[in-house]
């Protein structure tokens, strides 16, 4: 028996070759997905390392890898007492800012939008790796505030060498410096930066520049004496300290940050995994497919097997073992390529402003197992069914035509559809019920047994199509169009599913189509709507900028108005939350939200409004305490009111005095810009744009404009996307292609025969592709159709929480089918090649 | 060499136009020691109008010419003549339109497209070709073969009787030079048998179709004006009017024949 089915697998390894490739890719999603997030969380923990010293001293929740800029600081007289402790070998107090960027040659940010810029005072801290976590690679440290050295990577990037005039944006209270640069330094023990991109100044001129000249610091870090323990110095150090003020050990802060760390790659693995799972759902229909088909041709060998006195159960078996040597091949093969795919990830995320260059990239034993778990539970599962078919092959019947699909099972499976479809439906509403990832994951799931539901069902809800594209195909191409139709109505379970796999490929596209346009649409309208002043300053990714901006264009005669808006990040009830901060006058002024009524008296310093929805969802009164937890600090709020989904990007606003107390320094996001009565645009414009030229963070629009930027935004995130559903489209049509040379083959005497009666080769490769056409265009409207479906759900089911607007791209939805049907084509060009060249009597003489 | 070999040589009906022509028509199968002679040259006209036999043993060489001429396989040597068409050096698009609109082919098996019905399958050449049957033919076509309430069946619908008058009529609808069929009725039970031969009779009788067949059964060359016979990849003999009897009084001489010659060789 194993004889017989390694003979099998060799001879039809080209046709399993098309099914491996489909577990190849889904595995090597997998494979990819894990490897990339491994060796990001590697590169970070490596930083996270090179650069934490035996103890930290901060202000509580300022020094973490995710804090935002803090405001509070530490005296010198606390760094004064430190230096007293026996325990301690050496004390390094430094300053830190956020949001420093350098300028290339080319008046560009460097590592554009996206990676964080920090400063720092250089120091020889020793990390606990016993690197230093500075180092001086070339050239001289800098000396006061006209002097500067770069991080190597940085400067690199920058293109500046020592000597060169360094151009520099900040969100501190200068927003743009001017230094010299003398020197390169190394950062971390592991060399890089992970594409953040850092400045160092002298200790002075770090305090000059961002700390008002005052003699304060970020935090201290703390090196142990000889035989002093970590713990015995943090254990010293933390009685000297002053309230608010936490020493840690480095152990226990690299820990901490880690698993914060990891909470994020979590979240990333999670989100490519998705994409991974998609791939291999279309996978499991290619395979399905392929070992159906196979198995039908083989009925015949496999009823002579039965005849010879196999068991069901030993023809069952040499089905799953040829599965089974796929999925390990396909899974090994699928491994190796989530290597290349995971440096085709980082490739992408560079374009993010993530360098990972100097990053390692390991293929852990997490990372294999499971993916030999998933390759080869997909292969198996989805080669079981065929093989249940291929082992009820009867040891007399042996019909190598292929059995029409009986009535019976029909409505079967049209039961089955229309079962998983209504459970499906009624996950996705408990879904939207429930709110974060649970919520999510429900829907998810209701969404894949709907579309599972729909692929059962499709011989039947394919038929309608197939006929009026049989009609079109038939005044178009005549006999050639006729008989691919019929090709395609001959096996409608075959056809349905190998076109349910493009549907869910499309399902997805069509849908984040749909939210993608809604959300522009939605976007729109609230900045229509509710803002009612004439410009907007802000940076294309929310990245903070100086005040002193605002400060600046205030002064202007021809500005009346700056509405300052900042945002922050605190957990609230549990949850992150993001907070938007304004003065009450501002909000009143720049936006209008009738709803709130005169929020000027209500809307106080230590009140919050929260997003309209969330209060529904939650229960929240006004009145009522809210308690959010500040990287500084909790700060507990009564709630004022709630405020309207759209134009401000934020679940929670409240007023500027609340951010500060819960530590954060003032870094404006936006700003809300009024024109002086009588002033012209223009003549703002010109004189806004004198201001912000010079930062090129950070730019001056209209509303127009700024809904514009932000639709961008809406269409980047898309478009990575649409890249990662490509994978599982590609998979689908592979599937078209296998689908189309097995039938091929299939068909052999029937081409022949064509042949002979004087078909060309044009007119049947013509056939072949019209067939593959309209497999594909099956999917492509199935899938259009249901996303249309998903979308409108969806945009429902959120409508209160920003997605206003329902806004369906009727044309783009066409032109996906329209190139739906031109991809089926290109899937056609090798099956129908190979019909073609079939020699005319050989063809018709093959039994 | 030990048989007869008799050639029909072109100018020997002057009277009537030649169909097709085959002039010294050798195929070899393989290569080296593994080579077959399936025909060893063979030249036969074929007269327009006229219906022929080929008849012979197994592996004679039967098919092999009717493939040859029909534009399905390459001669090793020699030539065809379609009318005034010369095939050899033809390439695969002037081929395929040869047998699209100038030749009908009925094999023994396996004739029909299963997915169309009768109709679609005996339209199917002109369709291929885009043109539209003429109505009046296509009548007169489906009564002759007395397929008119069948014409909306699918093939696995019709018995195989039918299916072969089917075949028939598809060979015949695009009024092609010439009808080669290689054992239509081989499949076939003697009364299904005579319905498609009748056919093809009346097809020559009132159409003046050009019609040459493979059989091995005397009843059904009887139904033909002249029979050739080959053996062993040459023609040896020839019947004019040939009855059932008189085919098979030739056959039992050249089998005895060739029983001799085998003797006579060993
Ligand atoms: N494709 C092929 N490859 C090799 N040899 C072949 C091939 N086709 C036919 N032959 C050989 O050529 C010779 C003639 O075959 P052909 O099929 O023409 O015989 P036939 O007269 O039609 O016989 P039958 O009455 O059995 O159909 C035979 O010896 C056969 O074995
Ligand atoms: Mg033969």
């Amino acid at each position: 028996m194993l004889r017989v089915t390694w003979c099998n697998l060799v001879v039809r390894k080209l046709r399993l070759a098309l099914s491996a490739f489909a577990i190849v890719l889904g595995v090597a999603f997998v494979a990819g997905s894990f490897i990339f997030t491994d060796a990001m969380g590697g590169a970070f923990s490596g930083i996270l390392k090179g650069t934490t010293a035996d103890v930290e001293i901060a202000p509580k929740g300022a020094n973490d890898f995710d804090s935002q800029q803090d405001r509070r600081t530490i005296a010198a007289d606390v760094v004064d007492k430190l230096e007293e402790l026996p325990e301690a070998a050496s004390v390094h107090p430094y300053n830190q800012q956020q949001g420093v960027y350098v300028i290339d040659g080319d008046g560009d940010l460097v590592g554009g939008n996206g990676p964080p810029g920090f400063a720092f005072n250089y120091g020889d801290t020793v990390a606990i790796t016993g690197d230093p976590i500075l180092e001086l690679a070339e050239g001289d440290l800098p000396s006061g505030t006209g002097e500067v050295a770069l991080e190597l990577s940085t400067a690199e990037k920058a293109g500046y060498e020592i000597g060169d005039e360094v151009e520099l944006v900040t969100a501190g209270e200068n927003p743009k410096l001017h230094a010299t640069l003398t020197g390169l330094m190394r950062f971390g023990s592991s060399g890089g930066a992970a594409g953040a991109t850092i400045v160092v100044f002298s200790p002075e001129a770090m305090q000059d520049l961002f700390f008002q000249g005052k003699d304060v610091y970020s935090g201290v870090s703390l090196t142990a004496a000889e035989g002093v323990s970590q713990e015995e110095l943090r254990d010293a150090a933390q009685p000297l300290l002053p309230n608010g003020v936490a020493a840690r050990t480095g152990d226990d802060m690299v820990e901490e940050n880690e698993a914060g760390l990891q909470e994020i790659l979590g979240y990333l693995n999670m989100f490519l995994l998705v994409f991974a799972g998609v791939a291999l759902v279309v996978g499991t229909f290619l395979i399905v497919n392929t070992f159906s088909i196979l198995v039908a041709q083989r009925s015949r060998e496999l009823a002579l097997l039965r005849a010879m006195g196999a068991s069901k159960r030993q023809v069952n078996r040499s089905v799953l073992v040829e599965a089974f040597a796929v999925g390990i091949f396909g899974s090994t093969v699928g491994i190796g390529a989530g290597y290349l795919l995971a440096l085709g990830l980082r490739a992408l995320f560079g374009l993010f402003g993530l360098d990972l260059t100097d990053a390692e990239f390991p293929v852990t034993l997490r990372t294999v197992l499971v993916s030999y778990a998933v390759g080869l539970v997909v292969t198996m599962v989805a080669a079981y069914l065929p093989a249940r078919r291929g082992s009820r092959v009867a040891p007399v019947a042996a019909m190598r035509d292929e059995v029409a699909l009986s009535e019976a099972s029909l409505r079967r499976r049209m039961i089955v559809g229309a079962v998983m479809v209504l459970g499906g439906v009624g996950l996705m509403m408990l879904g939207f019920a429930r709110e974060g990832g649970s919520g999510l994951a429900l829907i998810g799931a209701g969404m894949l047994a709907v579309l599972v539901g729909v692929a059962l069902m499709a011989p039947v809800l394919g038929r309608p199509v197939i006929v009026a594209l049989g009609a079109a195909y038939r005044r178009m191409f005549g006999t050639v169009g006729a008989l691919a139709t019929q090709n395609s109505l001959r096996n409608p379970r075959r056809t349905a599913a190998t076109a349910s796999a493009l549907m869910i490929g499309l399902t997805l596209v069509a849908l984040m189509s749909i939210l993608g346009t809604s959300a522009s649409a939605s976007t729109d309208k609230s900045i229509r709507e509710a803002l009612t002043s004439e410009y907007i300053v802000s940076n294309v990714v929310g990245t903070p900028f100086s005040p002193q901006i605002a400060e600046r264009i205030r002064d202007l005669p021809e500005v009346e108005r700056v509405v300052q808006f900042r945002t922050a990040i605190a957990r609230v009830d549990g949850n992150t939350g993001f907070v938007g901060a304004v003065a009450p006058e501002g909000l009143a002024e720049a936006f209008k939200l009738p709803t709130l009524g005169d929020i000027t008296s209500t809307f106080r310093p230590g009140t919050v409004l929260v997003l309209e929805p969330d209060a529904k969802r939650r229960g929240l009164e006004v009145g009522d305490t809210l308690s959010m937890e500040f990287q500084g600090g909790k700060v507990d709020l009564e709630i004022a009111g709630t405020f309207p989904a759209g134009p401000l990007p934020a679940e929670y606003l409240v007023t500027p005095d609340t951010l500060l107390k819960g530590g954060l320094e003032p870094q404006d996001s936006m700003l809300f810009i009024t024109k002086a009565p009588g002033a012209a645009g223009d003549d703002l414009r010109t004189a806004v744009d004198e201001i912000t030229r010079e930062l090129p963070t950070v730019t001056l629009k209209d509303p127009q404009e700024f809904a514009e930027e932000r639709k961008a935004q809406i269409n980047i995130f898309l478009y990575l996307v649409y890249a990662l559903l490509g994978l599982a489209i590609i998979i689908a049509v592979l599937g078209i292609i296998n689908t189309l040379a097995l039938s091929v083959i299939e068909r052999t005497r029937e081409v022949g025969l064509l042949r002979a009666v004087g078909m060309s080769r044009k007119q049947l490769r013509r056939m072949v592709r019209l067939e593959s056409a309209a497999i594909a265009v099956l999917g492509a409207v199935l899938g259009v159709a249901m996303g249309v479906a998903f979308g409108v759900a969806l945009q429902r089911a959120i409508a209160d929480q920003g997605l206003e607007v329902l806004s369906i791209p009727w044309l783009q939805l066409a032109i996906f089918v329209v190139v739906a049907a031109l991809v089926g084509v290109l899937a056609a060009v090798f099956p129908a090649r190979r019909a073609a060249r079939l020699n005319v009597l050989r063809a018709i003489t093959t039994e | 060499m030990s048989h007869p070999t008799v050639t029909t040589s072109p100018g020997a009906y002057a009277t009537k136009d030649v169909a097709a022509r085959v002039v010294g028509l050798r195929k070899v199968y393989g290569e080296g020691d593994a080579a077959v002679t399936a025909l060893g040259g063979v030249s036969i006209d074929f007269l327009a109008g006229e219906f022929t036999a080929v008849m012979g043993p197994s592996g004679s060489g039967k098919s092999t010419l009717m493939h040859c001429m029909a534009a399905l396989d390459e001669a090793s040597g020699g030539d065809v003549f379609l009318g005034e068409q010369q095939l050899a050096g033809l390439g695969d698009t002037q081929l395929t339109l040869l047998r699209r609109d100038k030749i009908g082919f009925v094999f023994q098996a396996y004739n029909l497209v299963p997915t169309l019905t009768a109709r679609e399958n005996i339209e199917l050449p002109l369709s291929i070709a885009g043109r539209k049957p003429d109505p009046g033919w296509f009548d007169q076509v489906v009564d002759t073969v007395g397929l008119r309430d069948r014409l909306e069946h699918r093939p696995n619908e019709l018995s195989g009787g039918q299916q072969q008058r089917v075949a028939c009529a598809r060979a015949l609808m695009s009024r092609p030079e010439i009808v080669f069929a290689d054992e239509p009725t081989g499949n076939l039970d003697s009364a299904s048998g005579a319905e498609v031969l009748g056919f093809l009779r009346r097809s020559v009788d009132e159409h003046k179709q050009t019609i040459v067949i493979v059989t091995h059964d005397p009843v059904a060359a009887a139904y033909t004006d002249r029979v050739v016979f080959l053996a062993d990849g040459l023609v040896v003999d020839e019947l004019r009017e040939p009855t059932a009897e008189a085919v098979l009084e030739k056959m039992k001489v050249l089998s005895q024949q060739a029983v001799a010659g085998t003797a006579a060789e060993a």
